[in-house]
């Protein structure tokens, strides 16, 4: 099978490996697939409370040139995004930029999946946190 | 050395110089149809493929009238099951066969079921081989035919033939091997594994792709086979068609010169994969043999490197020709049923690589593909969340993971 510039690219110089603290209540953790499945994502943001943009974005993908190239792009894609705006990337736009062909589109769909993974344990964290302070703020009984 | 490196002899192999030497007069000069009986361009013909014949009866120990020529090991395997099942339907209706067989063999027991047949299909231990006592236990007095290959073609793992032979003909069942990735390899004789029927093929031996032959036994017993091409009744009646005489000149020439080399060419080939096998040992921790290591052909490696996906892999080292178990590299998405059956669970098999060496692999090429997967392997484990997880001490099995 042949593969796409761009795809070869991002595994060769893959952006953004890495790992972002996981217990900060700043960063969202997505762990998306299954090894017996051949394909494992993990991808994080760090989101900046104040504007809600997302500083930074980190992967580790284990998969195929494409699974790695999805998650290289779409941390590539969510730095600089608020976090709406990173729930609108759809899996049929890492399609369209790494021309993906149809056996390998199931990569684009867990590199949603990470994201929106990754977004909802960052709200998660913070509805936490927000509870927290306000359970905290309560005259206790 | 010269770039890329081929090591994937079990997909194919690429015809001698010696070979596709003999074969080139056959194209031009002595053209004729052996089937022409009364001029000297079918007698040249007839004679040339009748060599080739002795050739490969000698190179499987058979008598010279036991070959028959076909287009190649997968309709070998047709004929020979297919052929058994149509001719032995009033015996019986019931064949047994195993998990790890290849496709052509597979499919076509597949195809008789849906016929009306039973087939049961044998389980493989950890070590890629079945049970004698499983088969035992599976043989019915229905039982018209075993069907079991000498040597897997992804894990290199050498079945008990001798033994399954010996059982198949105490019980009077008719004995079927997919002999394509032993002969020429390893020593295979008809007559010692007590074989009825074997399927070889001229294009994983230094031969020409497009033809191949089925040993059928003549005597003791005498096998018969309903023909599953109709026409002209060459080929004893059992397989119709103008012969293929370049090409089974050419399976001749192989199978000649690896009868002259086996002995030299096994030991310089396990030599050169034990030292492959050694030094990606030395060199990666977590990376783990697929099948047996003592009842395996001397030229197959087949590994798995934990927490690195295959297809991932055969990117990194795109100037080296291998195959992979992972289901990335198939259509289907579903990676390999043959380490699938070996129970190692579904992630070891999209981590496997498989190794074909052959007559053309230098100890250069060696030492040149450990130095790329060492670095391909560590650069993907750095990026693999699974490697991660387990230096951080997290059991995977014990994941829940969020399946799609």
């Amino acid at each position: 099978m042949a593969y796409s510039d761009k795809v070869i690219d991002h595994y060769e110089n893959p952006r953004n490996v890495g790992s972002l603290p996981k217990d900060d209540t700043n960063v969202g953790t997505g762990l998306v697939g299954a090894p017996e499945c051949g394909d494992v994502m993990k991808l994080q943001v760090k989101v900046n409370p104040e504007t809600g943009v997302i500083d930074d974005a980190k992967f580790k993908t284990f998969g195929c040139g494409s699974a790695i190239a999805s998650s290289s792009l779409a941390t590539e894609w969510l730095k600089g995004k608020t976090v709406d705006q990173a729930l609108a990337i759809k899996n049929t736009d890492i399609v369209a930029e790494l021309a993906l062909p149809p056996v390998k589109i199931h990569c684009s769909v867990l590199a949603e999946d990470a994201i929106k993974a990754a977004i909802a344990d960052y709200k998660k964290k913070q509805g936490e946190k927000q509870g927290a302070v306000e359970a905290a703020a309560q005259p206790t009984a | 050395m010269k770039l890329p490196i081929y090591m994937d002899y079990h997909a194919t192999t690429p015809v001698d110089p010696r070979v596709v030497d003999a074969m080139l007069p056959y194209f031009t000069q002595h053209f004729g149809n052996p089937a022409s009986r009364n001029h000297s361009f079918g007698w040249e013909a007839e004679e040339a493929v009748e060599t080739a014949r002795k050739q490969v009866a000698d190179l499987i120990g058979a008598n010279v009238k036991e070959v028959i020529f076909t287009s190649g090991a997968t309709e070998a395997n047709n004929l020979a099951i297919k052929g058994a099942a149509e001719m032995y339907r009033e015996k019986g209706n019931h064949i047994i066969t195993c998990v790890t067989e290849h496709k052509a063999v597979i499919d076509t027991c597949k195809k008789l079921e849906k016929q009306g047949l039973r087939v049961t299909y044998l389980p493989v231990q950890k070590d890629g081989r079945i049970s004698l006592d499983e088969l035992k236990a599976a043989i019915s007095d229905k039982t018209i035919l075993i069907t079991i290959m000498a040597a897997n073609n992804e894990i290199g793992v050498l079945q008990p033939i001798a033994e399954i032979g010996a059982i198949a003909k105490e019980k009077g069942i008719l004995f079927h091997t997919d002999a394509v990735q032993a002969v020429g390899k390893v020593p295979f004789d008809v007559n010692q594994n007590k074989v009825d029927l074997a399927s070889l093929s001229a294009h994983k031996l230094y031969g020409p792709k497009g033809v191949g032959a089925l040993y059928v036994r003549r005597r003791n017993p005498r096998v018969l086979l309903a023909e599953q091409i109709s026409g002209g009744g060459h080929e004893r009646g059992m397989r119709s068609g103008t012969l293929n005489v370049p090409g089974i000149v050419g399976l001749g020439a192989a199978a000649a010169l690896a009868k002259a080399e086996m002995a030299t060419e096994s030991v310089r080939l396990s030599t050169m994969r034990d030292r492959l096998n050694k030094k990606l040992h030395d060199n990666l921790d977590e990376i783990y043999i697929n099948g047996s290591t003592e009842h395996r052909l001397p030229h197959n490696l087949n590994i798995s490197f934990a927490y690195v996906e295959g297809e991932s892999l055969l990117m990194g080292i795109n100037d080296v020709a291998v195959s992979s178990g992972s289901a990335c590299t198939s259509a289907s998405l579903e990676p390999s049923y043959v380490l699938k059956a070996l129970g190692a669970g579904d992630d070891l098999a999209h981590s496997s690589i498989r190794f074909g060496l052959g007559r053309w692999t230098t100890d250069e090429e060696i030492d040149y593909v450990v130095e790329k997967l060492t670095t391909v392997v560590r650069r993907l484990r750095e990026m693999s969340p699974l490697y991660e997880m387990v230096k951080e001490g997290v059991d995977l099995s014990k994941m829940q993971w969020v399946t799609h």
